[in-house]
């Protein structure tokens, strides 16, 4: 074990302080529903700011527009960590950013790097996943969607459903069928799809939160090049299991969680009862003490995760596990919070197309969105069969019968 | 920067391992627990050089740190091994390494080091315990009694926990000590009552006392990792021999989902118990090290009981019973959630740390 902080890591986290001390008042606001709504004016400063200073998109090559750093497991948790003390957004955090930038860099051409990754970091162009169809649910490789090639093009039709952001967002990348004769898994192919193409329609649908934060997206007849296809046709189930690793890694981060943590701490320390701060009560103090154990064991799991995975180590079950136990966790602190809030938590007045206001909407739409992302991303209990099959090794569900 | 253990301790675990798996059998735990104590495998522990782990060379030691006892502990842990480790290799060594005078460390370290001494801990003066505790020392001697030291069957000699501060050494055959042998819970790690009448001790007063608990909470941590480890271990296999309506358990869903839940709690638990270790290493300059151990105590104590009902769940009534051993590892998972401060204290403590209660 070697964390001692070199020079460098030293003067990197003043660095760091220093910038957060300089620049801290124009972030903003932290948290409220992950990537609800499109970066605003001060969103996408903020995040221009940081690229510049090598604290988002740090380890995005420079010919993509990122900082170019060599990973560095202790500078990423230095960062995050200075972030979360002082409350500070670490930038932007959408599917874009988190999901498809790495897929690129993982499976990308060179030219679609050079294209989609610059503008989604600077969080100028907002991505949406199209994955999940009425259908296609957790069973996401019988999905029916399909694109076939007329004229040297991709002609796309189908539906998408419980599409995140696709209201708002520039582009998608689409799981569809290009091969119906072969055996499901290897007829799929991923497209990158301009949202404003022709013959795209996308209907909101309201969630328990009062936000849209969702839709149905209906293609039909829509043209895409050839070359809007990662990896390769017949590849998509490939590509998308590079992105579904990487959405579960961000759904279950712990730098999130620590950040919530913090939040949930002040939150206890503010609210009184019959002029007594709950923090001072034993059975709130006792209920934030066993939550803070649990993510202070997942913000050192993630520390060994990013270690190895710097090593070039594959994490197998370690990794596996981060998605369940962070989605759950995460739920379990909102649930403390509105717990605290009690029932002058109860007025609930959500806005669309801004940050929350006020602090009881903000945690109990965080609460609600968190138990959508319990099943967003994979249900915790397909996770578990994954976790049971791959990392542990047990025996597999059946098959289905026949293909696609 | 490396997170986990390097190459050095990567290998000296494997050992440790193997040396375990050769040497601890059911049918050795089962006459430790009838005895009290497996001898003849701590001498080989302490040609393995565990009994010197935490004492430095200049005194016939590794001079390694908590994190090694931590790794060595996941493994005992996992063999569910009779060993007097924790009193003998950490905390006796810590209290003298953290508490104890030069001519005192230069007395006693070599005796731990060489496998000489072994050293029962009652530590309920400074841990809290719901059992007597009633210690006075007056001008070196110690009169009154504490129960549930740990690790005192074939101990020769005892190290308390004085009510104020410090812990005194003391010789359990000096006149005047009583010890009265109690059967745990966890057969494999024997407690006893002690009454002292005007005994006199090595006092240990140079520092302070609280670091050497929260090492000793780090290393129990990580002594029920292991041996939750080895449960669900023990749990996937057996689920993957044993059928039942003509298919193997483990297929049945919610088999697989509950090895799934464990696993899922059990695995970040690792890089926890690296990281607490690691800061009581690093005591002086991390703030946050007694929180930490306090925490990883506390929450390996939960995840522990809940693996040690989950696996024994998923052998059926072979779980209950045993011919295959298991309830070693469910008693040593149960009996550490006691030992040296229960989950509710380490929070309450970790809360203190923080400033978040008062002391
Ligand atoms: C907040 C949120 C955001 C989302 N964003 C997107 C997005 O941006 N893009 C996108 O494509 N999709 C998105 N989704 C969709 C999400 O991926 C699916 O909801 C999810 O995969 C589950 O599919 P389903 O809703 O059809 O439920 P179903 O598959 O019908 O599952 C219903 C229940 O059955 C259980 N179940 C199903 N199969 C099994 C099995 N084999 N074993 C055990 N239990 C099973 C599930 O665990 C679940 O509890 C989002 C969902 C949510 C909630």
């Amino acid at each position: 074990m070697d964390l001692t902080l070199s020079d460098r890591h030293r003067a990197l986290q003043a660095e760091v302080r220093c910038f957060i001390a300089r620049h801290g008042h124009l972030s903003p606001p932290v948290g409220g529903g992950g990537g609800r709504v499109r970066p605003d004016r001060r969103a996408l400063d903020w995040q221009a700011r940081l690229i510049e200073a090598g604290y988002a998109a740090r380890f995005v090559p420079r010919a993509y527009g990122g900082h170019g750093a060599a990973p560095d497991v202790l500078e990423a948790a230095i960062i995050a960590e200075e972030f979360t003390r002082a409350g500070v957004s670490p930038g932007i955090q959408g599917q874009g950013i988190r999901m498809l930038v790495p897929t690129l860099l993982e499976v990308g051409s060179e030219e679609q790097r050079r294209r989609w990754i610059p503008p989604t970091i600077r969080g100028e162009v907002i991505w949406c996943q199209g994955y999940s169809e009425p259908e296609a649910g957790s069973d996401l490789a019988s999905l029916r969607t399909r694109a076939d090639v007329v004229d040297g093009r991709f002609v796309i039709n189908g539906q998408k459903i419980w599409t995140s952001s696709a209201h708002f967002a520039d582009m998608m990348f689409l799981l569809c069928r290009t091969e119906p004769d072969r055996p499901r898994h290897e007829g799929l192919s991923y497209l990158l799809v301009p949202m404003d193409a022709p013959g795209i329609e996308v209907r909101p649908l309201p969630t328990m939160t009062g936000h849209a934060t969702f839709n149905e997206v209906f293609l039909t007849d829509v043209r895409v090049p050839l070359d809007a296809v990662v990896l390769g046709r017949g590849k998509g189930w490939q590509v998308a299991n590079v992105t579904l690793r990487h959405e579960r890694l961000l759904l279950g981060d712990a730098a999130k969680l620590a950040h919530r943590l913090h939040r949930l701490r002040g939150l206890l320390e503010r609210t009184r009862v019959d002029g007594v701060p709950l923090i001072r009560m034993p059975h709130w103090r006792e209920r934030l003490m066993r939550l803070q154990g649990e993510v202070l064991a997942m913000k050192c799991h993630q520390m060994r995760l990013l270690s190895e995975a710097a090593r070039g180590q594959d994490s197998g079950l370690g990794l596996l596990v981060v998605k369940y136990a962070g989605t759950v966790l995460a739920w379990r602190l909102t649930a403390l919070a509105v717990d605290a809030l009690g029932d002058a938590g109860l007025p609930y007045e959500p806005h669309d197309d801004v940050a929350e206001d006020d602090e009881p909407t903000t945690w109990y739409a965080d609460h609600m969105y968190d138990l959508g992302l319990i099943i967003g991303g994979g249900s915790s209990n397909i996770q578990k069969n994954i976790i049971a099959e791959r990392g542990l090794g047990m025996p597999r569900e059946p098959r289905p019968q026949g293909g696609a | 920067m490396e997170f986990g253990p390097d190459e050095n301790q990567r290998l000296f675990d494997a050992a440790l391992r193997g040396f375990l798996a050769d040497r601890v059998t059911v049918d050795s735990r089962r006459a430790a627990a009838e005895t009290g104590g497996d001898a003849a495998l701590w001498r080989g522990l302490c040609g393995l050089g565990l009994a010197g782990l935490l004492v430095p060379e200049e005194h016939g030691g590794t001079g390694l740190g908590v994190f090694d006892a931590a790794l060595a502990a996941e493994a005992l842990g996992h063999a569910a091994a009779p060993t007097p480790f924790l009193g003998t290799a950490v905390l006796a060594p810590l209290a003298l390494r953290l508490l104890g005078a030069k001519a005192q460390r230069d007395a006693w370290l070599p005796r731990l080091a060489g496998g000489e001494i072994r050293v029962a801990a009652a530590f309920g003066a400074l841990a809290g315990t719901t059992g007597r505790c009633a210690l006075r020392l007056e001008h070196g001697r110690l009169s009154g009694e504490v129960a549930g030291a740990l690790e005192a069957a074939e101990a020769t000699h005892a190290l308390v926990a004085l009510p104020r501060e410090g812990m005194a050494l003391v010789a359990l055959d000096a006149a005047g000590v009583t010890v009265r042998p109690r059967r745990s819970v966890d057969r494999l790690r024997p407690l006893a009552d002690l009454s002292f009448a005007a005994v006199p001790v090595e006092v240990l007063a140079g520092g302070d006392a609280g670091r050497v608990l929260d090492a000793g909470r780090v290393v129990l941590a990580a002594e029920t990792l292991g041996a939750a480890q080895a449960m669900l271990g023990k749990a996937v296999a057996y689920a993957g021999e044993r059928r039942q309506f003509g298919r193997a358990i483990g297929s049945f869903q919610a088999v697989k989902h509950a090895c799934a839940e464990m696993a899922a709690a059990l695995e970040p638990c690792r890089a926890f118990v690296w990281y607490a270790a690691h800061a009581q290493d690093r005591a002086e300059e991390e703030p946050e090290a007694r929180m930490l151990a306090a925490h990883a105590k506390a929450h390996l104590d939960e995840v522990g009981r809940e693996v040690a009902r989950g696996a024994t769940e998923v052998h059926g009534g072979m779980g209950f019973t045993e011919l295959l051993g298991l309830p070693f590892w469910f008693k040593r998972i149960l009996a550490n959630r006691q030992l040296l401060g229960g989950p509710e204290r380490c929070r309450e403590e970790a809360a203190i740390a923080q400033g978040i209660a008062a002391a």
